[in-house]
């Protein structure tokens, strides 16, 4: 538990720093936002009114520590392009970009998982070369290019699946928690649910299918790793059943590094969701970013990174966490 | 009969070996200037459809350029790019992590703290971050790129010279009156070169992935330059009208990155012991 305390704290500087340094960038970058915001019509009288309203006149160090000391209270200002608080803006959009991560995690694990291990246990056999050429090609496709050809095929030609948003224009029900599946679940509405996972299908599976790819070569070799060890051998020599050595022996300690890339490659999810997120006009924190880019919206673009900093972070404390239940061997 | 591993290196290195000779030869092999738009001919469909035209092999785009003269011609963007950022990231990843593994003390804990904040960072996030700030440019994108990826080098690096430098050979080197930069540049990072060729092979992959995914958002190189990625991202607004559009370009990067993974995957099996053991 101590140790786990001393990395929250040591990941304190490590998000300033990054905070910090996307503060300098976000000012260094070509283009004024303010010019950007009222466009070319707007006198120099109101430009700098704005600029004096929104504190872009005050100098660089001034403007971050106003940004700070803010933000502890959890005011991250307003947002240029939407002018609403950034924060609500955040709260509204991360739900999407969570459902969608969580989603791809579920499609990579079904897929991965059991081709993985099944390629590993019948190892050198066809169905083992045939699932690591699969994995070769998953791994190799650019996820945005797939997404877009799931659109044409499955959303154009043969209109089996939505191509856009979240949910179909017109189902309403009480958000709860931003989660839509969740949510219509919550109020027993299937009709929302149905629409939420039709539209929830292409985008998960175009973000998951790098992972599923790599998760798959890792459970391949985790779990031949596991299967040379003298415990297995052990095992058997016990005179348990194929089964038992499987689940009990061989799964359970290949876990470890399924669980530790799982862990790691979330972070690419996250940042993947970016280029998915714009494939698919998909509502959350990564649309919301390349929007916030390409008008130069300062904070906004700011508190997103460091929201995809300190989301990634914490992920990854989960993922230690999740070890020593794992591997009880394993104590913090 | 050619083992498996190294027909993954034959077929790998082939494919790319032909993707550098486009890329070189593209003012000899493509067939149009990927610039020249021809606007009666526009959104023509390849060759073998029903309205394709002889003179458009791969069909045309909206503006009426040529898709193969654009596909050629955008090979040389994926190929410098993910080449250019490859030596970089490696050059500035290797030196950091050698020395850091070789002196160890402060010069470790220093480059150890630099490593860790970017890889408390996706590094895909880190370079939609930076070209936000540097804006379009190849020079910029390389930049951007090579600070993302330069970390993995470095701490693979740093970790097989901890091992290395306790080996007899080195010892050997130093009581020969071998200086520091002699023995780490001469002795240790030569053994870190297996390791390294494989990492950066994945690496390029890696790169020609992310450059086309930079480009797709608008963060990568210009417009007027054609870029697999840009020409993706162009072509989705037509693409229940006009297909080719994305279908070509998104193959060619799928073959390109394919190509690599492939040469990626012999070069380990044949350099990590450990996985010579497994098959």
């Amino acid at each position: 538990m101590r140790k786990l305390a001393r990395r929250f704290i040591s990941a304190i500087p490590v998000i300033l720093g990054i905070s910090f340094l996307i503060f300098i960038l976000m000012h260094l970058a070509p283009g004024d936002p303010v010019t950007l915001l009222l466009g070319d019509d707007a006198t120099p009288a109101d430009i700098e009114r704005t600029r004096r309203e929104w504190g872009l006149d005050k100098p660089l160090l001034a403007q971050y520590w106003d940004f700070l000391s803010r933000a502890v209270t959890g005011d991250f200002g307003r947002s240029l392009k939407f002018n609403e608080p950034v924060m609500k803006l955040v709260v509204e959009r991360l739900p999407a970009t969570l459902e969608l991560a969580f989603a791809s995690l579920v499609v990579a694990i079904l897929i991965a998982v059991p081709l993985g291990v099944y390629s590993a246990i019948k190892h050198n056999s066809l169905l083992d070369h045939a699932g690591m050429s699969v994995a070769l090609i998953g791994v190799s496709l650019p996820n945005f290019w797939l997404g877009i050809m799931m659109i044409y095929f499955l959303g154009g030609q043969l209109n089996l699946l939505p191509v856009a948003g979240r949910i179909e224009y017109g189902i309403e029900f009480q958000s709860i928690t931003g989660l839509y599946l969740v949510d219509s679940l919550l109020a027993g509405n299937f009709s929302g649910f149905r629409s939420a996972l039709q539209h929830l299908l292409m985008p998960a599976v175009t973000l998951g299918s790098s992972l599923a790819a790599i998760v798959t070569r890792i459970s391949r070799s985790s779990v031949l790793e596991v299967m040379r060890q003298d415990y297995v051998t052990t095992a058997r020599a016990k005179g348990l059943s194929e089964k038992d050595v499987i689940w009990r022996h061989i799964l359970r300690n290949s876990l470890i590094t399924i669980v530790t890339i799982l862990g790691l490659q979330l972070g690419a999810l996250l940042s993947g969701s970016v280029v998915t997120e714009t494939v698919f006009s998909f509502p959350g924190i990564g649309d919301l970013l390349i929007q916030s880019i390409s008008a130069r919206d300062y904070k906004l673009t700011q508190v997103l990174i460091l929201m995809f900093a300190v989301t990634y972070f914490a992920v990854n404390l989960l993922v230690d966490l999740l070890y020593s239940w794992i591997d009880p061997r394993i104590t913090y | 009969m050619l083992s498996m591993r190294y027909l993954k290196i034959w077929v790998g290195g082939a494919i790319l070996m032909v993707l550098f000779l486009c890329g070189i030869a593209a003012p000899l092999l493509a067939p149009r200037d990927p610039q020249a738009q021809t606007l009666e001919d526009r959104l023509r469909p390849p060759r073998w459809s029903d309205n394709g035209s002889a003179a458009y092999f791969l069909g045309t785009d909206n503006l009426g350029r040529d898709m193969l003269s654009r596909i050629i011609y955008g090979s040389r963007i994926s190929l410098m790019v993910g080449a250019a950022t490859v030596i970089f990231a490696g050059l500035l990843g290797c030196t950091l992590g050698a020395v850091a593994g070789y002196f160890g003390r402060t010069t470790d804990e220093v480059v150890s703290k630099i490593s860790e904040i970017f890889l408390a960072f996706p590094f895909l996030l880190i370079a939609i971050a930076i070209m936000a700030f540097l804006g379009q440019g190849v020079g910029n994108l390389i930049m951007a790129l090579m600070l993302s990826r330069w970390v993995q080098y470095c701490r693979v690096v740093r970790g097989e010279v901890l091992s290395i430098k306790e080996r007899d050979f080195v010892t050997a080197a130093k009581a020969l009156g071998g200086r520091d930069g002699y023995v780490l540049f001469r002795h240790v990072v030569p053994n870190t070169l297996a390791s390294v060729t494989v990492i950066a092979t994945f690496g390029m992959a890696i790169v020609i992935i992310t450059e086309a995914s930079l480009s797709f958002l608008g963060l990568g190189v210009p417009v007027h330059i054609p870029t697999w990625g840009s020409m993706l991202s162009e072509g989705r607004s037509y693409i229940n009208r006009a297909p080719w559009l994305t279908i070509f370009p998104g193959l060619a990067i799928f073959i390109t990155v394919f190509g690599i993974n492939l040469l990626g995957d012999g070069l380990r099996d044949i350099f990590d012991p450990k996985l010579r053991r497994q098959r």
